[in-house]
């Protein structure tokens, strides 16, 4: 077979099967995923009583304050920026990540203890002591960083360990916390895959919204 | 402990249940046979037919069917390369993002075409959701098909049949089992709430802080997604792959996803069963493969639940080493995928590879250096079988018989082919770029992580590139700056610049060398006098003779590249037990 016709058959070849898998099936999906299931296709967004977005059912934020239930830390700290100082441009597209530090790289070790330096604004402030000031027991998921820096879970032993430290900044009782945290915890699949976790999100919108009503 | 051993053991034995079925139905398609689908796909394959001009009926040589591939792939790389790089004013870019360096588009663009999908961009900050639609969602399906219908030439050729036609084999592959699959995994994927969307990001204020916002990135996932694993592709809508929670929210989504970036290279070991007519040969080699697997598994899910012990010494007791992983996939499916993904040259991840312990690192290196352990969309059985005819003559030369497999003679051309490309193009690919960036750590090297880990992040990199898996020991500065961060003033760097041509080289010879050496290695075979069956042939669908394979795999194999897993994994577990800092 002659150069020519070889190419031009693999050119035909080419066309021919980027309409059918890059056009006529994505197009299908998108329709169908809209038409069909419009909340799990535009992201699973949770909306308040005034109809705005608060956040995706899927996707964490970061908390860090007595009132709510912390979530893990993250090197993207859940793809949030302050929209007036963004030079970064995070809020423009969103983003992901993870440390990758080997865990015999010495940085992964001080992130996780801090250091003390004679120049303050090199000194890192740790998880641990973070951990310890707020009087949390520490657990795995609440020192070593998530895969994609926007995990929406923490176990629920993490979750247990922070129930004192909510109810005494919202005077909450601690076996109303307890109860809630079963009910945000998405368990494993069919009771056997994966890993239980507490929407930590979910958790504190909750909490939120019961404080308001009462 | 074992509540995630079970877990893993229950995922493997659905994994082999799904084994004869989809073989079973892949030999139908493959050998033209009735199948279920015929009376919606023939008016749909024949009207394929007559805008394409394949003729159906012309059998191909081994060189046609890989001047073939070369010239379809040729063809797909320009189109994907010219739409990635006019993403800028092509549709569907609601985030306004411009076109990436060229290098990037053109690594992106080879890493594609070859069914590696290694990131040297992160889907979020570089690409439109046109480019994700229309140049990475496409080479997903050809990609995969390309090797499938090698896997099944190579199948032919070795039980004596003509190789067929690349053409009919490339667009019956999409047809009848990439794109079917994919309809139904898209749509279950949807409903288990990964995004099928246009709309662009959404910017929303915190609960907590609300001066601060989060950023939600969305997409056209779902399609995306299940081909993705289907086509053991790997490449991520977004830049942390499937650790993302809207690439894979939960448990569920995890399960299928592992099940399919597993499901077509282990069954195609049936469908060779079929091919061959000898099914307890095929599950013998299914067999030998699966309790590598399993071993390869045992040996990640071990250090990953003993965890970091420096970091255990700080909470007082011994916990899983989390770090770059998710709750909801805890210990024992971070284990799982990460040894599944690196076997079968996937490369999706659902935790940071770079952050396992020593021993991930020494699997899932292995897993890329030995390239059985089900291996690549196609080329893995093949090269299963490649490792087979080097065992037959091994084996041969031991016992003083004429070396025979299936029947046919196993001569010099075959077994200079075999070793050809088993022994030297995959060393080559990785160890001489290898040795070159290692030589000049500070301008070419990138790497973020010191002492041993540094070395396994650079060799990790090129086995993935020449594996075709793409995968990586992410921290590497192997990334140009973003479109947007250029536009902001940011320049391009030599690093980054090195590692995207430098990959291009292992892409291209992990790839196409392989390629065209099976599909010689087949034509030669199918060509043969087939020898009688007596009681002096050598027998290779006993246990005693895959057990010789397993191990001529594992010298062959460890002897190449054992240096490099000392120097890197096993010299990092020794650091980490003398203690760090």
């Amino acid at each position: 077979m002659s150069v020519a016709r070889e190419a031009s058959r693999a050119i035909r070849v080419t066309l021919v099967l980027w309409v059918l898998t890059a056009v006529i099936y994505p197009f299908t999906m998108i329709a169908f995923g809209q038409v069909v299931f419009p909340f799990q296709a535009n992201g699973s967004l949770l909306t308040n009583a005034q109809g705005q977005v608060v956040g995706s059912a899927l996707m964490g934020q970061p908390f860090t304050s007595d009132r709510y239930f912390n979530s893990r830390p993250s090197t993207t700290r859940y793809s949030t920026a302050d929209p007036k100082k963004d030079e970064a441009g995070i809020l423009k597209t969103g983003v992901s990540g993870a440390s990758n530090l080997a865990p015999s790289n010495p940085a992964l070790l001080d992130r996780i203890k801090g250091t003390v330096d004679a120049e303050p604004e090199k000194a890192i402030a740790g998880d641990l002591p973070r951990l310890k000031e707020a009087g949390i027991q520490p657990t795995a998921d609440l020192v070593y960083t998530s895969g994609s820096g926007l995990d929406p879970h923490i176990t629920p032993e993490a979750a247990k360990a922070q129930i004192q430290r909510v109810a005494k900044a919202r005077k909450l009782d601690t076996n109303r916390l307890e109860i809630m945290i079963v009910q945000h915890t998405d368990g494993r699949f069919l009771g056997i895959f994966g890993e239980p976790g507490v929407n930590v999100l979910k958790l504190n919108l909750a909490l939120d919204e019961m404080q308001t009503k009462s | 402990m074992l509540q995630g051993w079970f877990q893993i053991a229950l995922t493997l034995c659905i994994i082999a249940a799904i084994t004869p079925i989809l073989g079973g139905y892949m030999a139908r398609v493959y050998q033209g046979d009735r199948t279920v689908l015929d009376r919606l796909l023939n008016p749909v394959e024949g009207l394929l037919y007559r805008l394409t001009g394949i003729q159906t009926q012309e059998a191909m040589t081994g060189w046609q069917y890989a001047r073939a591939i070369l010239y379809s792939n040729l063809g797909m790389a320009l189109l994907i390369f010219l739409i990635i790089a006019n993403q800028g004013w092509l549709p569907f870019n609601p985030t306004g993002v411009g076109a990436p360096t060229w290098d990037t588009v053109l690594h992106t663009t080879i890493s594609f075409i070859t069914n590696t999908n290694q990131q040297h961009y992160s889907g979020e900050t570089y690409l439109s959701y046109g480019s994700q639609l229309w140049g990475l969602g496409y080479p997903m399906f050809t990609s995969a098909a390309t090797g499938l219908a090698v896997g099944i030439a190579f199948i032919r050729g070795l039980t004596g049949r003509p190789l067929g036609n690349f053409y009919v084999d490339l667009l019956r592959s999409i047809t009848r089992i990439l794109l079917p699959i994919s309809l139904v995994g898209a749509i279950v994927f949807i409903a288990a709430g990964v995004p099928e969307t246009l709309a662009g990001t959404v910017v929303i204020p915190t609960l907590e802080d609300p001066t601060v916002s989060q950023a939600i990135a969305r997409g056209p996932v779902a399609h995306f997604e299940i081909i993705k694993q289907l086509g053991e592709n790997g490449g991520g809508f977004f830049a942390i792959n499937s650790a993302h929670p809207f690439e894979n929210p939960s448990p569920f989504t995890n399960l299928l996803q592992i099940v399919g970036l597993m499901a077509i290279p282990t069954s195609l070991i049936y469908t060779y069963g079929i091919f061959a007519n000898n099914r307890k040969q095929a599950w013998l080699i299914y067999g030998m493969v699966l309790v590598l697997y399993s071993a390869f598994i045992l040996v990640v899910g071990i250090g990953e639940y003993q965890g970091n012990p420096a970091v255990n010494a700080l909470l007082g007791g011994q916990v899983p080493n989390l770090e770059g992983k998710e709750v909801r996939f805890g210990w024992a499916q971070s284990a799982l995928y990460a040894v599944s993904t690196t076997g079968t040259m996937t490369g999706a991840v659902n935790s940071l590879h770079d952050s396992f312990m020593p021993s991930g690192g020494f699997v899932t290196l292995s897993d890329m250096f030995l390239q059985i352990v089900w291996g690549g969309q196609g080329t893995g059985t093949a090269y299963l079988f490649a490792y087979l005819i080097l065992a037959v003559f091994v084996t041969g030369l031991m016992v003083g018989r004429t070396p025979e497999f299936l029947g046919r003679k196993i001569e010099k051309r075959e077994v200079v082919l075999a070793s050809f490309l088993l022994l030297l193009v995959h060393p080559i690919a990785i160890l001489i770029p290898g040795a070159i960036t290692l030589a000049f750590p500070d301008q070419l090297g990138g790497i973020s992580n010191p002492g041993f880990h540094g070395l396994a992040q650079v060799i990790y990199e090129y086995a993935s590139a020449a594996a075709n898996n793409g995968s990586g020991f992410e921290g590497l500065g192997d990334s140009q700056p973003s479109p947007f961060a250029i536009a902001a003033g940011a320049t391009p760097t030599t690093t980054a610049l090195w590692w995207n041509l430098s990959t291009c080289f292992s892409l291209l010879v992990g790839r196409y060398v392989p390629i065209t050496a099976l599909l010689l290695l087949a034509d030669s075979m199918s060509r043969k006098q087939p020898v009688p069956l007596t009681t002096g042939t050598l027998r290779t669908d006993t246990g005693l003779f895959i057990g010789v394979t397993a191990g001529v795999i594992l010298i062959l194999g460890a002897l190449t590249f054992f240096p490099i897993l000392a120097l890197g994994p096993i010299a990092e577990a020794f650091q980490i037990a003398k203690g760090i800092g």
